[in-house]
């Protein structure tokens, strides 16, 4: 125990975590790369191979790009719808003299606790055939029948950020919470305008939480495929759907081994060139 | 001021837009009416005894249960143990451990999803219950660390150190000053990982045995259909459970604090 040299407590306790970690995130990831080369025989069935026609496949069918390109784009208009929405209402919480601005910070963090497909699927209740919106134009009188406003592309996107707004808000407001008063009572007193002051002192100083808030809702918009499959229609999918599909439907492994090496590498990027600019450690803040 | 009202108004319809959904849920799953949906026919808790006598349902909560409470506890027990050694001894490329600790989220569920699943087959082992306890725990991990790590730096070393200097030995230190001290940080994370268990469906559909199913993957199953009364009924149960829960466990912190102080 007194030995100066090598203390094997810390290394005992970080054992269990590590070896966890190992066995089922390391290796695994390196599993789905050696199976992005092995061969596809028939459903369900592969044989270890080193070739590249997978590979190939990926890079000739143009589904795949057409795929990439409506993930990235969905993530991005998500992402900017996030932003518009989110900074406002962070902006509110952050300055406002309100008594009770715990019950703002609850109500902010209790949609995380409110289970991810109930607020999916509650979706269908306002906009779908039976839903509130239908509902009330009929009893106006405005409508015969119930409009078909659900599975489309919209409504997709808005499924994903009634999901991902709460991390934009939180992150803006962490942000801007963290801001010197005085800087804006300086900006003031110097002749800006409140709206100068707000471009030219508060907006760049809360950028960090607005790019860490962004990045969270582009990467996990990209990632996700539930969403499509509850409101979106048969032409709304995303990278992930061609995932699960390839995996769990069509049973071609090597494939879907490909496909999810391309969305890794696709948001994993995003990630590393985030954490280059700005360091990871702000991330993990922000997902507390 | 009027910038300020119109700032106001917006963050008012923004909380609207996120909780009204919610709430119709709620409304809707006292209504009295054959389909799960408007228009409203009447109060009736009918739903709720519904879901009681529900088989598929009954079992895909004991299902949910037992892995959100296993996931807790083994994820929360790998959490802080890693925490107190990477936050109580100078572990060198502290930083690296960290990233690794936290990278699960950084890699997006899906693909997570596939390599598990692939290394199973690799291995030749059929999809188990186990494999989804497994991947629940990877995927729980690094928020009970976050969570725990904020919860730990408020815990120094100086205490255990006096309990030491006082003539306590390292388990009597450990059992009566540290591990109260570190109650708190325990239960954030249990009841964290419980949560994000209970309530994983992107992961679990890809992960879950034949025939086995949690309740987020039987809303799903039961979603292609049509939305069923049942399923608003199940989902104000849910919300009860992983909404109630924190609160609950919020304010019983609280009292506790109050009464020590």
């Amino acid at each position: 125990m007194r030995d100066e040299g090598f203390d094997a407590r810390p290394w005992v306790l970080l054992a269990p975590a590590l070896l966890a970690l190992l066995l089922l995130m390391v290796i695994p990831m390196a599993i789905i790369f050696v199976f992005s080369f092995y061969e596809y025989v028939d459903v369900a069935v592969d044989r270890p191979a080193f070739q590249f026609e997978n590979w190939l496949w990926f890079f000739q069918d143009g589904f795949y790009h057409y795929a990439i390109w409506q993930t990235l784009r969905i993530s991005a208009i998500t992402m900017l719808v996030c932003a518009l929405l989110g900074y406002v209402p962070a902006y509110f919480i952050a300055n406002t003299t309100y008594r009770h601005k715990w019950l703002l910070m609850l109500l902010l963090i209790l949609p995380f606790w409110v289970s991810f497909i109930i607020r999916q699927l509650s979706w269908v209740h306002v906009l779908g055939s039976q839903g509130i919106v239908n509902a009330a134009l009929l009893w106006l009188g405005v409508i015969d029948a119930p409009v078909r406003l659900l599975y489309n592309e919209a409504t997709v996107v808005m499924g994903l950020v009634h999901f991902l707004l709460p991390f934009m808000v939180l992150n803006i407001y962490v942000s801007l919470e963290s801001i010197d008063r005085n800087l804006v009572s300086a900006a003031r007193t110097l002749g800006c305008t409140g709206w100068q002051a707000f471009c030219q002192v508060t907006l760049p100083l809360s950028l960090p939480g607005l790019a860490a808030g962004s990045l969270l809702c582009f990467v996990l918009a990209g990632g996700s495929y539930v969403t499509p499959l509850i409101l979106g229609g048969p032409d709304d999918f995303l990278f992930g759907n061609l995932i699960y599909d390839t995996i769990m439907l069509e049973l071609n492994w090597p494939m879907g081994a490909t496909l999810s090496v391309v969305l890794l590498a696709l948001l994993g990027s995003l990630v590393a060139i985030y954490g280059r600019f700005m360091g990871l450690s702000r991330l993990y803040k922000s997902l507390n | 001021m009027r910038t300020w009202s119109l700032i106001r108004l917006f963050t008012l319809l923004v909380y609207l837009f996120m909780f009204t959904p919610i709430a119709i849920v709620v409304i809707l799953s006292f209504n009295d009416a054959q389909f799960g949906g408007f228009p409203i026919e009447g109060f009736s808790l009918r739903w709720f005894y519904a879901l009681a006598e529900n088989d598929a349902i009954v079992r895909a909560f004991r299902t949910s249960l037992l892995l959100g409470l296993l996931a807790a506890i083994i994820a929360t027990t790998l959490g802080i143990l890693a925490s107190l050694a990477l936050m109580r001894y100078s572990v060198p490329a502290t930083n690296f451990f960290n990233t690794l600790l936290i990278s699960p989220v950084l890699i997006p569920e899906t693909v997570l999803a596939v390599g598990l699943l692939l290394f199973m087959r690799w291995l030749d082992q059929p999809r188990s219950i186990v494999l989804l306890l497994a991947g629940h725990v990877l995927i729980a991990l690094p928020f009970v660390v976050l969570v725990v790590q904020a919860r730990l730096v408020g815990i120094r070393k100086v205490y255990e150190d006096a309990a030491r200097s006082l003539g306590a030995n390292p388990i009597q230190a450990f059992f009566q000053v540290t591990f109260p001290l570190l109650m708190p940080a325990v239960f954030a994370g249990l009841l964290f990982a419980f949560t994000i268990s209970f309530d994983n469906i992107t992961a679990t559909l890809f992960w879950r045995p034949a025939g086995v199913e949690t309740v987020p993957t039987q809303i799903f199953g039961m979603l292609r259909h049509s939305i069923s009364p049942e399923i608003n009924a199940l989902g104000t149960v849910m919300i009860v459970i992983t909404v109630g829960l924190p609160l609950l466990a919020g304010a019983i912190a609280r009292a506790f604090a109050r009464r020590r102080t």
